[in-house]
C-alpha cells in the first residue's frame, strides 16, 4: 500500500437522460490525501457523477482518466480493479450472510470462499482504522451503522484507492457520525486514500474536508479548498450570491388581509434522526409560503405531515381556520389540501392508464350509482391534457410517460379539485428546461387565482423566483420567515447555515 | 450486456393472443419430451388429452363438470390478486365452504329448494369468508405477509374436516369416515339433462361475471386495482387501503367458499376427505393462466377442466402417469407467466449501463 496513488480525473462529463441534463460537462480533479466534498440540493448530479466514476452509469460525452492515463470504467468491475469504491445510499450486502461472509463473497472468485482470509481483512481494519466489525454476526442484525462499516470494509478489501460516500451521515445519529469520520481521517492520513464525501452536513464538511465542490443543475458552481471554512461559508457557495446571479421574480406582494388557507401550530414531529421542533407556519390565500433549507432538516417531515401520511406528536393542522382532528390523507383532501410530493413515482400509480391516475383522489366525484361515469373521466382527461400540455393519450398507462408529463398528469390531479391550499414539494426536481418553466408558471398561476401554496424546494432559484414569503428550516426548526421584499441570497444562507437572526 | 425491462406504452390487440400461441407452442414441445421420455406417443397424448373431451357429449360435459370448482376458485384467486392480496388459501377457504355447506345440508330438510340452494352456497360463503379473515386482519393491522399465513391455513381445513368426518359427522349408516347425505332440496338441480352439470356452473359464471363488473366499471372496482397496484400512491391519494384490502380478502374467501358449497351440493352431496382434489391451489393457476381477467379464467377454468379429463383417458389409454396433465397445466404456468411479462415489458439489451 505504498506506492504512491495517482490524481483521478473526471473530465467534461456529460449525461443527459432524454431532455434532462443530468450532467452538463463536469470536471473534478480527486487527489491523493484529500477529502474532497460534493455539495449540492439534491438532484444537482452529485450521485449521478459518482455513480459515472464507479461504472454503473456511463457519461454521454466526456472521459476519466487516472494519473493521467484515460481510463475506460465500463462497469463496477473495473472501477475495483482501477482502485475505485463506493458506498451508495442503499447497501448491496446479504442480510442473511455473516459480515465475515459478505466480505468473503465480495473477495470471493469462483471457485472458493475465502472466510479465514475474510477474518483477517476485518482484524487488519480494526486495527489500522478503528473500524471495527463482528465478523460472525449476521448482517440482519447490525445497526446501520455497522452495516455501513460493512460497505466500506468491502470496499477497502477490494484494495481501494479512491473511496466514493454517498450521504454516509444521512443514515447515522450524532456518535456514529463521530466515529465514521475518524475512519475517513484515517485512511486519508494514513494511505493517502482520496475519500468524496456527499453529504448535505456543512459540520462534516467543516470537520473533515480539504477540497469542497458545488454542483447545481449538473454543473460545478464552485471548487474550492475548504480548510477553515465556517459553516457559514460553505452554506453562501451553495447559496450563491444575488449579485453574480439573479433571477426573474414572478411574486406578488403578499395580501396580509387575505384569510389563513392552512396553518401548523406548534407542530413537532419526535424522531432520532430529522423530525420537526414546534414548527407554527400560516399560509394565505392567494401566496406562495417557500420552503427552504439545506436538504435534510425536516422539509421532507412538513410535507409528510401535510399530506397526513406522518402524524405529528404534539401539534395540530388548520384547514380555513378548522382544526384537522383526525389529519389522515382522506381528511386533508377531504378538506381542500393538495399535495404534489417529492417523489413523483410514489404518487403514481404507474400500471394504470391517465384518466384513472386523474380522479384517483376525487373518485367520489365521477361516481353514479356506485359506477365509474366513463364518459364524464373521459371528459375531464381531455380537458387536462389540454389545458396542461401533456403529452400522452388518455389510455396509456402513467408509468410511460416522461417525468414532465407525469408531473403536469399529477399536478393536473392536484389543481383539478380545486384545492383551498396546495403543497408542492421538489417540483421540478429532474425536469427538463421547458417543463420547468412550465410547472413554475402553474404553480404562479395557482396563486393568482387564490390558491394557498406551500413550496417546498431545494432549489433556491425556483424560491426566489416564486415564494412571496419564505420560511427556512434548520434541523426541524422555523429559523426565520422572510418576506419577499428583504429576501437575499446571503440572508437565506445564514438562516440556511443555522446562524440566528 | 444485460436484459432492461422497459414498460410498453402501447400494446396492439394481436401481440396478447400471438403470445398465447407461443406460449402453447413451448409448452407442447417441452412436454412432448417427457411424454416420450415416460414411454408414451406425445401426439396421441395431446389427442387425448385436448381434443378426445370435444369429441363427446360426455367427455364434455365432464370436463365442463371438472371445471366448475375451477371457476370459483378462479375468480376468488383473481380478484384477490387484483387487490395485492396474495392469497393462496383459496383450498383451505373452499375447504371451510365444504364444511358450512354440509352442516347446511345436513339441517335444510324442512326448506324448499329455493330457499336451501341459495342457503347452502351462502353458509359456504360465509365459511370460506370466515377462514380468510385471520390472516386478512393480520396482513391489514399488522402488515403479516398472507402468502405464508393463507397458505398455512389449507391443511388446517382438511384437518378440521378429518376431524369431523372421524368425529361427530361419520356417516350414520356405514360408518366410513364421510358425512351423511344432505337434504335433497339442498342439492344443485343439474341444468343440463342427461349430465351432471349443475345450477352450481350458473352461480360460477354468475360470480365471475359479478367481479368484472365490479373491477372494471364501479368505482370500488378502480379503488381496489390501485390499492393493489401501488398501495403508497392509493394513499396519498386518500383511499382506504386497508379497508379495500381486508373487504377483498374476505370476498375471495367467500368465493372460494361458495366454490365448496357447490361441489358438496351439486356432485358429492357429502363431505368427504378428498372433497377437493386441489382446486383452490389450481384457482391459483387458473388465475395466473388468464393474467387475472375475469372473462379470461372462465376459458381458462374450461381448459383445464379438458385437460384434467384427458389426462385420464389418456393414462388409460396410453398408460402415461395421470399426472402428465399436471405436468402439462404447470408447464403451461411457466410460459404463460413469460409471456405475460413479455407482453408488459420490452426487453432491452444494453451495455452495463443504467
Amino acid at each position: 500500500m505504498s506506492s504512491p496513488t495517482p490524481s483521478v480525473l473526471l473530465k467534461d462529463i456529460r449525461k443527459a437522460y432524454g431532455a434532462t441534463v443530468a450532467l452538463d460537462g463536469v470536471t473534478l480533479e480527486l487527489k491523493p490525501g484529500e477529502v474532497h466534498a460534493l455539495l449540492g440540493e439534491n438532484g444537482a448530479g452529485k450521485t449521478t457523477l459518482m455513480k459515472t466514476l464507479f461504472g454503473l452509469t456511463q457519461p454521454d460525452t466526456g472521459h476519466i482518466e487516472i494519473g493521467g492515463v484515460t481510463t475506460t470504467i465500463a462497469s463496477p468491475r473495473d472501477a475495483r480493479s482501477a482502485g475505485i469504491g463506493m458506498v451508495t445510499q442503499h447497501f448491496s450486502l446479504v442480510k442473511t450472510m455473516t459480515v465475515g461472509e459478505n466480505l468473503a463473497l465480495a473477495e470471493a472468485g469462483l471457485i472458493r470462499v475465502d472466510l479465514a482470509k475474510a477474518r483477517r481483512i476485518a482484524q487488519e481494519a480494526a486495527d489500522r482504522y478503528g473500524l471495527e466489525v463482528p465478523a460472525d454476526a449476521v448482517v440482519a442484525g447490525l445497526p446501520v451503522a455497522l452495516q455501513q462499516r460493512v460497505e466500506i470494509l468491502k470496499a477497502l478489501a477490494a484494495g481501494c484507492r479512491y473511496l466514493i460516500l454517498d450521504e454516509p451521515t444521512a443514515v447515522l445519529g450524532p456518535k456514529d457520525v463521530d466515529s465514521l469520520l475518524a475512519v475517513v481521517e484515517r485512511l486519508r492520513d494514513q494511505e493517502s486514500m482520496s475519500v468524496v464525501l456527499i453529504s448535505h452536513k456543512m459540520k462534516e464538511i467543516e470537520r473533515v474536508a480539504d477540497r469542497v465542490s458545488v454542483l447545481r443543475r449538473g454543473a460545478v458552481v464552485a471548487s474550492t479548498t475548504a480548510k477553515g471554512m465556517t459553516t457559514r461559508e460553505l452554506v453562501s457557495l451553495m447559496v450563491g450570491s444575488d449579485a453574480a446571479e439573479s433571477v426573474e421574480r414572478i411574486a406578488q406582494a403578499t395580501r396580509g388581509d387575505a384569510a389563513v388557507a392552512l396553518a401548523l401550530r406548534d407542530v413537532s414531529v419526535k424522531r432520532q434522526l430529522g423530525g420537526l421542533d414546534d414548527v407554527t407556519l400560516e399560509v394565505r390565500e392567494g401566496e406562495i409560503l417557500g420552503v427552504a433549507g439545506v436538504s435534510g432538516n425536516g422539509q421532507s417531515e412538513l410535507v409528510d405531515v401535510l399530506s397526513g401520511t406522518l402524524r405529528p406528536d404534539y401539534g395540530q393542522l388548520e384547514v380555513a381556520g378548522k382544526v384537522v382532528v383526525d389529519p389522515s390523507p382522506f381528511a386533508l383532501l377531504a378538506a381542500g389540501v393538495g399535495i404534489l410530493g417529492e417523489d413523483r413515482h410514489a404518487s403514481a400509480v404507474h400500471h394504470l392508464p391517465v384518466v384513472e391516475n386523474l380522479v384517483l383522489d376525487q373518485l367520489r366525484s365521477v361516481t353514479r350509482l356506485g359506477h365509474l361515469d366513463r364518459a364524464a373521466m373521459a371528459e375531464r382527461c381531455e380537458t387536462a391534457i389540454k389545458e396542461f400540455e401533456i403529452k400522452a393519450t388518455p389510455s396509456q398507462h402513467l408509468g410511460t410517460l416522461s417525468g414532465g408529463n407525469m408531473q403536469k398528469v399529477l399536478l393536473a390531479r392536484l389543481f383539478g379539485r380545486s384545492p383551498n391550499a396546495a403543497i408542492v414539494s421538489q417540483p421540478t426536481r429532474g425536469l427538463d428546461i421547458a417543463s420547468t418553466r412550465y410547472v413554475r408558471s402553474l404553480i404562479a398561476g395557482a396563486r393568482d387565482k387564490g390558491t394557498a401554496v406551500v413550496l417546498v424546494s431545494e432549489d433556491l432559484d425556483e424560491v426566489l423566483e416564486l415564494a412571496d414569503r419564505v420560511a427556512v428550516m434548520y434541523r426541524g426548526r422555523v429559523a426565520g420567515i422572510l418576506h419577499a421584499n428583504e429576501v437575499t441570497r446571503e440572508r437565506l444562507g445564514e438562516l440556511m447555515a443555522g446562524v440566528s437572526a | 450486456m444485460k436484459p432492461r425491462f422497459v414498460l410498453r406504452a402501447e400494446n396492439p390487440w394481436w401481440r396478447g393472443p400471438l403470445l398465447v400461441v407461443m406460449a402453447a407452442i413451448v409448452t407442447f414441445v417441452i412436454t412432448a419430451a417427457l411424454i416420450r421420455w415416460s414411454g408414451g406417443n406425445p401426439v396421441a397424448a395431446f389427442r387425448y388429452m385436448f381434443v378426445n373431451p370435444l369429441q363427446s357429449k360426455f367427455g364434455f360435459t365432464e370436463s365442463i363438470l371438472s371445471a366448475t370448482p375451477l371457476v370459483f376458485t378462479g375468480a376468488a384467486v383473481a380478484i384477490a390478486f387484483r387487490a395485492g392480496y396474495w392469497n393462496i388459501g383459496a383450498e383451505g377457504q373452499l375447504l371451510a365452504g365444504t364444511i358450512g355447506a354440509t352442516w347446511f345440508g345436513l339441517h335444510a330438510e324442512s326448506f324448499p329448494a329455493v330457499v336451501a340452494v341459495p342457503g347452502i352456497l351462502l353458509a359456504g360463503a360465509l365459511c370460506g369468508a370466515a377462514w380468510s379473515l385471520a390472516p386478512a386482519l393480520l396482513r391489514a393491522r399488522l402488515g403479516i405477509d398472507e402468502v405464508v399465513t393463507t397458505l398455512l391455513l389449507n391443511p388446517v381445513a382438511l384437518l378440521v374436516i378429518t376431524g369431523l368426518l372421524n368425529g361427530p359427522w361419520r356417516n350414520s349408516e356405514t360408518g366410513f369416515p364421510d358425512s351423511d347425505v344432505i337434504a335433497e332440496s339442498a342439492m344443485m338441480p343439474v341444468v343440463w339433462p342427461g349430465t351432471r352439470v349443475h345450477l352450481g356452473l350458473v352461480f360460477g359464471i354468475v360470480v365471475t361475471l359479478g367481479c368484472w363488473w365490479f373491477v372494471g366499471r364501479m368505482t370500488g372496482g378502480l379503488r381496489l386495482r390501485a390499492v393493489g397496484l401501488a398501495p403508497g400512491a392509493a394513499r396519498i391519494a386518500g383511499l382506504p387501503v386497508e379497508r379495500t384490502m381486508l373487504t377483498t380478502a374476505l370476498v375471495s374467501g367467500g368465493i372460494a367458499g361458495m366454490g365448496g358449497a357447490s361441489e358438496i351440493a351439486g356432485v358429492a352431496h357429502q363431505l368427504t376427505i378428498g372433497i377437493s382434489s386441489g382446486f383452490g391451489y389450481t384457482g391459483v393457476i387458473v388465475a395466473t393462466l388468464a393474467a387475472l381477467s375475469f372473462i379470461g379464467s372462465l376459458v381458462v377454468a374450461l381448459i383445464l377442466g379438458i385437460i384434467n379429463v384427458g389426462s385420464f383417458s389418456a393414462s388409460r389409454a396410453l398408460s402415461i402417469p395421470t399426472t402428465m396433465g399436471e405436468v402439462v397445466q404447470s408447464v403451461l404456468l411457466i410460459t404463460v407467466v413469460a409471456a405475460l411479462v413479455i407482453q408488459k415489458y420490452r426487453i432491452v439489451w444494453k451495455s452495463s449501463d443504467s
